[in-house]
């Protein structure tokens, strides 16, 4: 055992403090939300202290590293360790977890059980903060999976409407079936190279597979990690899910999970495989731009407003597939960078439509009353700010993600410029669209004259856990650079790795 | 010449420790029958002494020696890992049985001695040494097993007995037909000399060959792989529950122990068994994931899917048909697999027993909302269940399944792992859909445990349960059983 004890606490605590919530009798039901916040609360506050003393010069190097044996016969062991890639990610994680928790203190849907609630939401932080600490193949997947299980009973148990076991059904068997595909491309990939050492895979660059190994490794890895973020045509258990799920299971369903696909692309795919994933680039760039334009067109003839996020949020990953695709660095950050901020946005339009849903009762856009700025101004300016962002309206963070990818597109690697330049266009279109819908809603839901009984605006747990991610979501839109300048060199290396054994 | 063979008891301490506690148990119920239980007792004191036996026969060597010539009975550290696991398997097995001899009114002492005589079997199997040996002591693991399946003597028993007994003759003929051909054309019948015989390539011809592929089938038969799997459902069906854990682990350790014996002793001509073993054991995965798909009474998917987890243990053995590359890790491979597989296995006979006292088909809607209404039994049938699919946090399945599957990956058999994989996500099907249902939530349907009397029942469902998190905790302790 060696290293860093941060990044274990990170994990230990959750996991320790959700065991005992999930084993403890039903008198823990009162402490359960305040551990819940504590436990969110320090490890926030120790990826926080992560984020302060990361040394940024060095942000192409793995910090805080831990490693301990654990399965010497396989050669695994609980290697962790975060870099500038995995930094943001990270904090996101935290964050978003430490606001649900928040938000839970006063609101806990149906059928309660506050033990078991929050005992999952921790089991699933330390998923969720595993996946994107793990620095080999095997801790990574089996990260990946532990998500899995809390977000099933999340969706099932305390989801609303008559579809919500069905919606977790699909939703466990896709990315189960796409999970285990990836983990045959991991023992593929390990054996061949091998190592399953994310550092040594990287150095390695696939120069040991021929070329046909690693399209086979990047059909089933990416094929795998395509479903979790989801690619089009992959997407079809997102917009149940999430239609299904409470409030805070969209929360981080959407701001973490999603990613924990896209950040897998990048630090697994792309620089074990780099002939690979070459290879397939034009058709994931072609594949990510139909998503981008497929989540617009969806989205705007959803009628229900979570079911019309999670379609906008198959094309906002379309973007973020798309800058992945590019293979190039500008494109590559902007993808990581469209990452964290769709998790920001998204998390805040979620939050607000949770919101929208116990004032009102219905999440319909034909239901829900009209004359949202009239009536609750903050709520409505909340949403109308968070699809603002979403949209892409340069100087808030949902800008840059989009705008970067597209320019990745005008001079990817591939050598098929012409088709990257069609699809950089069909793109641009895209957020045509985007735009057209979210203005839709909000003049659908926010204008209008008509009288209506008193609703009570944004409530004070409310503001604590919404307002952090606005204030993020204009940090990041204005000074882009502070999340830039992390994943740029981390970006750099992989690529040049890439470029140097791809080519 | 000293032609009388010498005894040592010391090193078959444990086989006769537990065909003594056989004895015992049919004895005290026949003469000193005071309290109902007292067989099971015995059988359960006489297993564990045998366990304490098993570090003490490991420094002793061979014993039923011919002079200058071969010893029928040995034991080395493979010996005494299949043996330890086979006691381990047997004691879970009694614990389960000590209430269900009481609710279904079977005779004690003959239950108990018809278990203990095949346990002492089991035991004994992995310390043969010569061919003949092997084929009778495997014998002794199944017929006390048949009258075990019929000793409930209602209408599903006999008819589950007796196929399984039409099955067992079959393969037992076809093996001693084996036997038969290898004996003519080499002329030995103890592994050390045969393993000699057939590492001379000159040696090897058509009759031998024949006879090596047939000799496979009574392992075959007692692992339920195919071509000899269709007993398996209806007989473990028909059967006790415990009986049909005891069939599904016990009986298939011995089984692999004597396929591995098979396997070792004909090592120099791998390139004819392996072919035989990959395709048997890729139709058996197959066949067992997709045969578990439609069942709808849960002993009879525990049937079909120890059917497939069969097929998995087999992996390793027929990877060989891609090369000999990494087969000193392929023994190590099947035995961390079997220890796990014990473990999760009995763990889920276990429950579904407990569940099976109030509803006796035990179908698997009788399972719907169990975690609800018993936390405790629903978790730990879930967790059996994620082992068994091999997903977290079923941990400890997981890395089992990894190291099978390292082995077709490493020696280059590549659609060996992919059969194996297209298997398990098959299987994911079924475990998660049962494993579901204990989470659903089913008004007016209530899932009664009457755990009264079911001590042992519980303490088995703990200790696979206890065995199940540390292996998956600490996967190096299953997986370091036998060096790599």
């Amino acid at each position: 055992m060696a290293g860093s004890w941060v990044l274990p606490t990170m994990l230990a605590l959750p996991l320790a403090a959700s065991v005992l919530l999930l084993v403890a009798g039903r008198g823990a039901d009162r402490w359960a939300r305040g551990i819940g916040v504590a436990v969110t609360g320090v490890d926030l506050a120790l990826g926080v202290r992560l984020a302060l003393g990361f040394d940024a010069g060095n942000a192409g190097e793995l910090h805080a590293r831990f490693t301990a044996p654990w399965v010497p016969q396989l050669d695994i062991t609980l290697s962790l360790g975060v870099d500038g890639l995995s930094l943001p990610l990270v904090v996101l994680t935290a964050l978003l977890s430490f606001l649900c928790a928040i938000y839970t203190v006063n609101h806990l849907p149906d059928p309660g059980r506050p033990r078991a609630f929050v005992g999952l939401l921790l089991f699933l932080q330390v998923g969720m903060l595993g996946t994107f600490l793990a620095q080999n193949l095997l801790l990574f997947f089996v990260f990946f999976e532990f998500v899995l299980i809390p977000m099933w009973f999340l969706i099932a148990v305390w989801g609303s409407g008559d579809r919500r076991r069905p919606a977790a059904n699909v939703f466990i068997l896709y990315t189960l079936t796409g999970s285990v595909l990836m983990l045959i491309g991991f023992l593929v990939l390990w054996w061949q190279a091998g190592t399953s050492d994310f550092s040594a895979l990287a150095a390695g660059g696939g120069a040991s597979m021929s070329s046909s190994t690693q399209l086979l490794v990047v059909l089933l890895v990416g094929g795998g990690l395509a479903v979790k973020v989801p690619m089009w045509p992959l997407h079809t258990w997102l917009p149940d899910a999430h239609t299904a799920a409470p409030t805070v299971a969209s929360v981080l369903l959407a701001g973490v999970l999603l990613k924990m696909g896209t950040y897998g692309l990048v630090r697994i795919m792309l620089p074990s495989v780099p002939q690979g994933t070459h290879d397939v680039a034009p058709y994931l760039a072609a594949l990510a731009v139909v998503g981008v334009v497929y989540g617009a067109l969806a989205s705007f003839g959803q009628r229900d407003l979570k079911r019309l996020i999670a379609f906008s949020s198959v094309g906002h990953m379309g973007f973020v597939l798309l800058g992945i695709a590019t293979l190039v660095p500008i494109g590559v950050n902007g993808a990581m960078f469209g990452n964290v901020a769709h998790g920001l946005i998204t998390g805040l339009l979620f939050f607000v439509v949770g919101g929208l849903r116990l004032r009102f009762g219905t999440t319909s856009l034909t239901e829900l009353p009209r004359a949202l700025y009239a009536r609750t101004p903050r709520l409505a300016f909340l949403l109308a700010f968070a699809a603002m962002a979403s949209l892409g309206l340069p100087g808030l963070a949902g800008f840059w993600g989009e705008f970067l990818s597209l320019v990745g597109a005008y001079l990817p690697a591939s050598s098929e410029l012409t088709l990257f330049r069609i699809l950089l266009v069909v793109a641009a279109l895209g957020t045509v669209f985007a735009a057209a819908y979210f203005l839709r809603v909000l003049r659908r839901v926010g204008q209008g004259d008509r009288p209506a009984p008193r609703v009570a605006d944004l409530a004070g747990y409310e503001a604590a856990s919404w307002l952090p991610l606005a204030a993020l979501v204009l940090l990041f839109g204005l000074a882009p650079a502070l999340l830039l300048d992390l994943t740029a060199p981390v970006v750099n290396h992989l690529l040049a790795a890439a470029v140097g054994a791809g080519r | 010449m000293n032609v009388i063979q010498s005894v040592d008891l010391s090193v078959m301490a444990p086989v006769v420790i537990v065909a003594v506690a056989a004895l015992l148990a049919l004895l005290v119920d026949l003469f000193l029958a005071q309290g109902p239980r007292w067989p099971g007792l015995i059988a359960l004191l006489g297993l564990l002494t045998a366990a304490v036996w098993l570090p003490a026969a490991r420094q002793a060597g061979s014993t039923l020696c011919i002079p200058h010539a071969w010893c029928a009975y040995d034991v080395n550290r493979i010996t005494v890992v299949l043996q330890g696991l086979v006691i381990a398997g047997s004691v879970l097995v009694v614990l389960m049985s000590l209430v269900v001899v009481d609710d279904l009114g079977l005779p004690g002492g003959e239950y108990y001695f018809l278990l203990l005589s095949s346990v002492a079997g089991a035991v004994a199997l992995p310390a043969t040494r010569d061919l003949v040996s092997l084929i009778v002591v495997l014998e002794v693991v199944t017929l006390p097993t048949i009258a075990l399946v019929a000793l409930r003597r209602d209408r599903r028993a006999a008819p589950a007995a007796l196929q399984m007994f039409l099955f067992s003759i079959v393969s037992l003929a076809v093996s001693l037909y084996g036997l038969a051909l290898v004996y003519g054309s080499s002329g030995r019948v103890d592994l050390g000399s045969l393993w000699a015989f057939t590492h001379e390539p000159a040696h090897h011809s058509v009759t031998l060959g024949v006879g090596i592929v047939l000799i496979l089938a009574v392992a075959l038969f007692k692992v339920a792989a195919v071509p000899f799997n269709a007993w398996a459902p209806d007989t473990y069906a028909g059967a006790p529950i415990p009986v049909a854990g005891y069939l599904s682990v016990v009986s298939k350790l011995a089984g692999f122990a004597a396929l591995i014996l098979i396997t070792v002793t004909f090592s120099g001509w791998w390139p004819l068994w392996s072919g035989v073993l990959a395709v048997v054991a890729a139709l058996t995965m197959l066949v067992g994931n997709l045969g578990a798909l439609r069942q709808h009474s849960a002993v009879r998917l525990l049937a079909w899917s120890s059917i497939a987890q069969a097929g998995y243990v087999l992996v390793p053995l027929a990877a060989l048909v891609g090369g000999p590359a990494g087969s000193a890790g392929m023994l190590s491979a099947m035995v961390a697999y079997l220890a796990v597989y014990l473990a999760m296995n009995l763990g889920a006979f276990a429950v579904v027993a407990l569940v099976s006292r109030e509803a006796p088909s035990a179908r698997l809607d009788d399972f719907t909302g169990l975690a609800w209404q018993h936390p405790v039994e629903g978790v730990c049938l879930a967790f059996f269940l994620a082992c068994l699919a091999g997903l977290p946090p079923g941990l400890a399945g997981l890395f089992v399944k990894v190291r099978v599957l390292a082995e077709p990956a490493s020696s280059g058999a590549w659609w060996l792992a992919v059969v194996m994989g297209v298997a398990t996500v098959i299987g994911l099907a079924y475990y998660l859909a049962w494993a579901a249902r204990l989470f659903r939530r089913a008004d007016g349907v209530h899932v009664s445990i009457r755990r009264g009397g079911a001590w042992g029942t519980v303490a088995a469902a703990g200790l696979a349960m206890v065995a199940a998190v540390v292996f998956s905790v600490a996967p190096s302790l299953a997986l370091g059983l036998l060096p790599g």
